[in-house]
């Protein structure tokens, strides 16, 4: 593993009694895709700030590139911030904004122009530059935004929920170019979102967060599919989310049925959470049924039908179909041994991960697709 | 019947614009083509311009008010930004603003009593050494005193200007690798200029047309265009040359506002 960019050691962050950041430990590594996932308050902003040196600590180390810069103040770190808002200069032009940062390390004019051309051609505004800042459309600014910040070359960029403040389809095409752009220039970026589909769709590494606390870390796919407790589940897509018992292990009862599943090192008996995800359902006949529902209504979403239903025990169902269905029809629903997943109540990070370890070692067969 | 009704709340504003605008400049301008006599005549345009005199006492008048306006800036920029950094800045405002409530006359009178002979000011110079000096009926004290009154007419636009920047602005500045005196420089002192603008247009023109204190504190040693213009209406008794100076006020005003006015600078206006 190579030597860590950033690393937070036991980070703690209070204003007054409220404490926003209670112990943050985390690491990044150097040219990875980071975000930081969360409802808003959780925390995600400010550890943001506390990297770029916004704000102070109250206890706990801020490492960049292993040395210490709690005390650095913001202008003399090697990081730049894309704001939420953008922050652009409004008295200055497109690229005078770009510029500013160059100017003020008094680069020579010519090696200025150059690199302010070549970072409003990696957003694709290259004609913008004698433009006003608010001649330009919200997309247009955060491309700016963007371009003021990497032509400062960081070893890490900051973004704080950049993509808010555009239209859902502009978003998705900021989210292919901010990766695109990610793997072109190869320095670390630490997004910060409350958008889980933007997360999911960006990151190598996700730190999910509530409350001041990082409550799981890992890639999309695991955070996803593994999701450590009714929260995460919760926050990261749709799902559902049954109350359990733990009967052996790879075995789980819930909907008054026993399951085989793909969980194990649970004490038996143990009281657990079940977590399916609603695109893991099928559809079926009775004959085939693993439980049987009774379906409420279903929306059509465009590519498949969102139908709702309920078991015989009065549980609520949320399962994604490509076909229809008829309301008030009773049909069977169908899933995987590795479509479930369990979660135990109060479980923490490293918890989870060492009991993902004493059975996950010998087949790696976990559904990592 | 909507726009019949939007129709009627306009009649206060349009009596003020009629009846305290319009009509005053009308009867200004209509005057000061009089002369003594009641004839009609551009003489005294052409006086003006061709005295020495009014000319020299335009000329230190808008001296005058120009040092009265900068005075002003120099203390309230740094005062209001510091006051802007403050806890409970409201209230610390408060108290800058409060002065005005009191009528213009009795401050003067009250600075004659510092600056006079045996004054507080005088005492002090006694106690440590310089001895008492004439402080009051001077150039000086007039500026000292037509300052005070101007400070908070400037803090003022400028708190606000300061209030309206964005911080991120400065947050941004600083993450591009500015230090503190080149974000000051850079960023917040041109983002908050619009402020220090409206600042000068509420302090220089006033400062133009003082003219109680010139008499009380500076002892008619200024003569400003204000103490001009009220010579010449209730002294010589020469409204036409009154309403002439009066109309070299309006004009003064004109440029002021042309200057510092919102030129459709780059950027458009600051978020």
């Amino acid at each position: 593993m190579t030597q860590p960019i950033i690393t937070l050691h036991h980070v703690t962050k209070r204003y007054g009694d409220a404490t926003i950041l209670k112990n943050i430990n985390l690491t990044l590594e150097s040219g990875k895709f980071y975000t930081l996932l969360g409802p808003s308050g959780c925390g995600k902003t400010t550890i943001l700030r506390t990297i770029a040196g916004f704000t102070d600590v109250s206890t706990g180390d801020v490492l960049f590139a292993g040395k210490r810069i709690n005390d650095v103040p913001a202008n003399k770190r090697n990081v730049n911030t894309v704001f939420q808002d953008y922050a652009l200069f409004p008295h200055m032009t497109v690229a005078e904004n770009v510029a500013f940062g160059l100017t003020l390390k008094k680069l020579p004019k010519k090696e200025i122009a150059k690199r302010v051309t070549q970072a409003l051609q990696l957003v694709q505004l290259a004609d913008y530059g004698d433009r006003e800042i608010s001649a330009l459309s919200g997309g247009q600014q955060q491309r700016i935004a963007i371009a003021r910040a990497i032509v400062m070359e960081p070893q890490v960029l900051l973004l704080d929920e950049p993509l808010s403040a555009l239209d859902a389809k502009l978003r998705r095409q900021m989210q292919a170019e901010l990766r695109d752009l990610q793997q072109r220039l190869g320095i670390t970026f630490l997004f910060v979102t409350h958008d889980q589909e933007e997360a999911l769709a960006m990151s190598d590494e996700i730190f999910v967060m509530n409350q001041g606390e990082v409550l799981q870390s890992g890639s999309p796919v695991d955070i996803y599919d593994e999701p450590i407790n009714h929260f995460v589940a919760d926050f990261i897509g749709e799902s559902n989310i049954l109350p359990g018992k733990m009967i052996a292990d790879f075995e789980v009862a819930f909907g008054g049925h026993q399951f085989e599943c793909a969980d194990a090192g649970i004490p038996v008996n143990e009281p657990v959470e079940i977590v399916i995800r609603p695109e893991d359902l099928t559809l079926t006949d009775l004959a085939q049924a693993k439980l049987t529902v009774t379906i409420d209504a279903q929306l059509f979403r465009g590519d498949y039908y969102e139908i709702t239903a309920t078991d015989n025990l009065g549980n609520h169902w949320l399962i994604h179909s490509v076909n229809p269905t008829e309301d008030g029809e009773r049909v069977g629903i169908t899933f995987r041994p590795q479509d479930l997943h369990v979660m135990r109540f109060g479980e923490k990070e490293a918890e989870f991960d060492a009991r993902l370890e004493t059975y996950e070692t010998e087949d790696d067969g976990h559904d990592e697709a | 019947m909507t726009k019949r009704k939007t129709w009627l709340y306009a009649i206060p504003y349009g009596l003020w614009l009629a009846l305290f605008v319009i009509a005053p400049v009308a009867l200004i301008i209509y005057q000061s083509f009089f002369d003594l006599s009641h004839h009609l005549t551009i003489s005294n345009y052409t006086t003006y311009f061709q005295s020495a005199t009014y000319l020299k006492m335009t000329l230190n008048s808008v001296w005058v008010a120009f040092l009265i306006t900068l005075f002003t800036i120099l203390i309230s920029y740094p005062t209001a930004y510091f006051l802007h950094h403050l806890k409970h800045r409201q209230f610390w405002l408060l108290l800058v603003i409060l002065p005005t409530w009191i009528n213009i006359l009795l401050k003067a009178y009250a600075f004659i009593g510092i600056f006079s002979q045996a004054g507080l000011a005088n005492q002090f110079l006694t106690f440590i050494g310089i001895g008492p000096q004439q402080i009051l009926f001077t150039t000086a004290s007039f500026i000292f005193v037509a300052t005070y009154i101007q400070i908070p007419f400037m803090i003022l636009p400028i708190f606000n200007a300061l209030d309206d920047l964005n911080p991120a602005f400065i947050n941004a500045s600083k993450d591009l690798g500015a230090s503190g005196w080149q974000t000051f420089h850079h960023i917040i002192f041109p983002l908050t200029l619009p402020g220090v603008k409206a600042g000068i247009q509420a302090v220089f023109i006033p400062s133009l047309s003082l003219f109680m204190l010139t008499r009380l504190i500076g002892g008619n040693k200024v003569i400003t265009l204000g103490t001009a213009i009220e010579e010449h209406f209730l002294t010589t008794m020469n409204w036409g040359m009154g309403s002439t100076i009066g109309v070299i006020l309006i004009v003064a005003m004109i440029i002021v506002m042309t200057l510092t006015g919102d030129q459709q600078s780059k950027g458009g206006t600051p978020r």
